[in-house]
């Protein structure tokens, strides 16, 4: 793929670190501009598509399960969508379909236009539970999708560099990532999502397990990150103030079987932050319809409980 | 260096009840030697030789057995995981034939190889391919799934997902059934010594016997272990630890 080129930086010039405010946010129009880079390359042809993927799986008593029903997605070249919805939706599932680790009961996914199968390194998933390689060193988990690749050894090495200097990780190249922390592991993880260079990211709640801290500033790189590789992504999260703080737009699935049910497009100026009144806001109004959701998912736990009583 | 005057302390009290006992004469020196005569049987068998010839026909034996029973053990295991009614009908059976004292495989071995180096080679892989293969078996059937899923997410595929992902994940369930599998080795080889009549340690051993020479017997008993001490206690220790320490299963020093 082609990233923008405006904001593609190239590997010999040493990485720019975008300029801080006083609040310790970053400063509208200091370094390298946090800007959405909707339609960079488009053309009008969508990143990726889904069309009519439905999933269904038999479950122990015999009986078969819809798990996804008919879902339409369309993903623009470097957009930001988020996709919420409450625990169970299948919104995982939907990731794992995309990435090619599991097939679909009907349906296909496109990728610039062409239907995928199977796993590919257009496609790059990163997981809820990472999925790090513990007998890997940090600079090793980077170069893995590029050995992988059979990209050539000078290439990769400087690569790996770059991806770490990215997410500021340089200095524990040679560390195992069993003795990093949780924020700095997501991190790793990012670096080598982003190394094989994929046409779209998938996010799968990367930051659920993080403390408040430690996913305010992931938040902030990522979207960093994200206006300086111009990667389109696809971010599972059922924390709708999430969504809203990272997406272009936010698509709001329901409760078994799982189906889009609404798309809402964030029109917030960037940087933006959590704590933004206008995210707040703008959550508010998802977070209502996504309620209708839990309480569905509620009632089905409540129901079995009953059942079983 | 407390614990090395523990050591020190307990082996120093050891040897002392010993030269005690050996210095009563309760019983005569060819049934009960004392530990100068031991160190003197190890310090002859080294000069002339017999030990150092006896060390090196085992190991080689030892090396070209557990070889064998590596790759064969590895591929079976590997069979065996991939598919679910191999999982299902010979998972059984290699647990099963686990209980089987793998002496026992020699009286067949001798009538299917004669007395050759083959027969003592079978009885060494029959002694230590089951754990091989359980050791396989266990790590691709307990390996995280994750690994798996996140390898072929980065592209890996076929062969290079086996050799990068899939074989490092379960190295640590590999390496205690490559680890068990030694253990069984050994003891299947000092056996199968004792009873084929040809060079070897354990061939040593009967010779002891023979001569009635006890401090023979005990200075080759203290070989096997020492042999099976630093192997199995350094080798595969260290293999270990460092595997632990890699994957932050240990404790950091």
């Amino acid at each position: 793929m082609t990233p923008n080129p405006a904001v593609q930086p190239s590997f010999a010039s040493d990485h720019r670190r975008p300029v801080r405010g006083a609040t310790g946010r970053w400063k509208a129009g200091a370094g390298p501009a946090v800007l959405p880079l909707r339609h960079a390359d488009g053309n009008g042809v969508p990143r990726v598509s889904l069309k009519g993927i439905s999933l269904s799986y038999k479950t122990n008593d015999g009986s078969r399960l819809l798990a996804l029903d008919n879902i339409n997605l369309k993903v623009k070249p470097g957009e930001f969508l988020c996709v919420v919805g409450p625990s169970g939706c299948g919104k995982s599932t939907l990731l794992h379909l995309i990435a090619g680790l599991h097939a679909a009961t009907s349906g296909n996914v496109l990728v610039d236009d062409k239907i995928v199968q199977g796993t590919g390194t257009d496609r790059i998933l990163i997981f809820q539970e990472l999925g790090l390689f513990p007998w890997l060193t940090v600079g090793q988990n980077v170069d893995f999708g590029m050995k992988m690749k059979a990209v050539p050894k000078a290439e990769r090495e400087e690569k790996t560099q770059y991806y770490l200097r990215l997410v500021h990780l340089s200095q524990f190249k040679d560390s195992y990532t069993h003795q990093l922390s949780g924020g700095m592991r997501q991190r790793v993880a990012l670096a080598r999502a982003l190394a094989t260079e994929p046409d779209v990211l998938l996010m799968d709640e990367p930051f659920a397990a993080l403390d408040a801290q430690t996913r305010d500033l992931l938040h902030d790189e990522l979207e960093r990150i994200w206006a300086e590789t111009g990667r389109t992504i696809i971010f599972v999260t059922h924390n709708v103030r999430e969504a809203v703080r990272l997406g272009d737009r936010v698509a709001l699935m329901t409760f078994r079987p799982g189906r889009v049910k609404r798309e809402y497009l964030i029109d917030l100026p960037r940087p933006r932050v959590l704590e933004d009144i206008t995210v707040a806001k703008s959550a508010r109004e998802i977070l209502d319809d996504l309620r209708e959701e839990i309480n569905k998912s509620l009632e089905e736990q409540y129901g079995q409980k009953e059942v079983s009583a | 260096m407390k614990r090395f005057a523990r050591h020190a302390i307990f082996y120093g009290v050891l040897i002392g009840i010993w030269v005690v006992l050996a210095k009563l004469k309760i019983w005569p020196t060819y049934v009960f030697p004392t530990p100068k005569g031991v160190a003197e049987s190890l310090w002859a068998g080294f000069a002339d030789h017999s030990f150092w010839i006896a060390i090196v026909v085992s190991m080689k034996r030892m090396l070209l057995g557990y070889s064998l029973s590596v790759v064969l053990g590895m591929v079976l295991g590997l069979g065996v995981a991939s598919n679910k009614f191999l999982e299902e009908t010979m998972g059984g059976l290699l647990v099963s034939l686990q209980s089987l004292p793998s002496i026992c495989w020699l009286p067949l071995a001798v009538l299917w190889f004669g007395l050759t180096e083959k027969a003592i080679l079978f009885v060494v892989v029959m002694g230590s391919l089951l754990s091989v293969t359980i050791g396989m078996e266990t790590g691709r059937q307990q390996m995280p799934k994750i690994y798996g899923m996140a390898g072929r997410n980065l592209g890996a595929r076929g062969f290079k997902l086996f050799w990068y992902v899939l074989l490092p994940a379960s190295l640590p369930f590999i390496l205690s059934g490559l680890k068990q599998g030694w253990a069984f080795a050994w003891r299947s080889l000092i056996s199968g010594e004792m009873i084929f009549v040809s060079l070897g340690l354990g061939q040593l051993l009967m010779m002891g016997r023979d001569l009635n020479d006890m401090s023979q017997v005990i200075a080759v008993m203290m070989l096997i272990i020492a042999i099976g001490y630093i192997v199995d206690g350094l080798v595969f220790k260290t293999i270990e630890r460092r595997l632990q320490h890699k994957w932050g299963l240990a404790p950091a020093t």
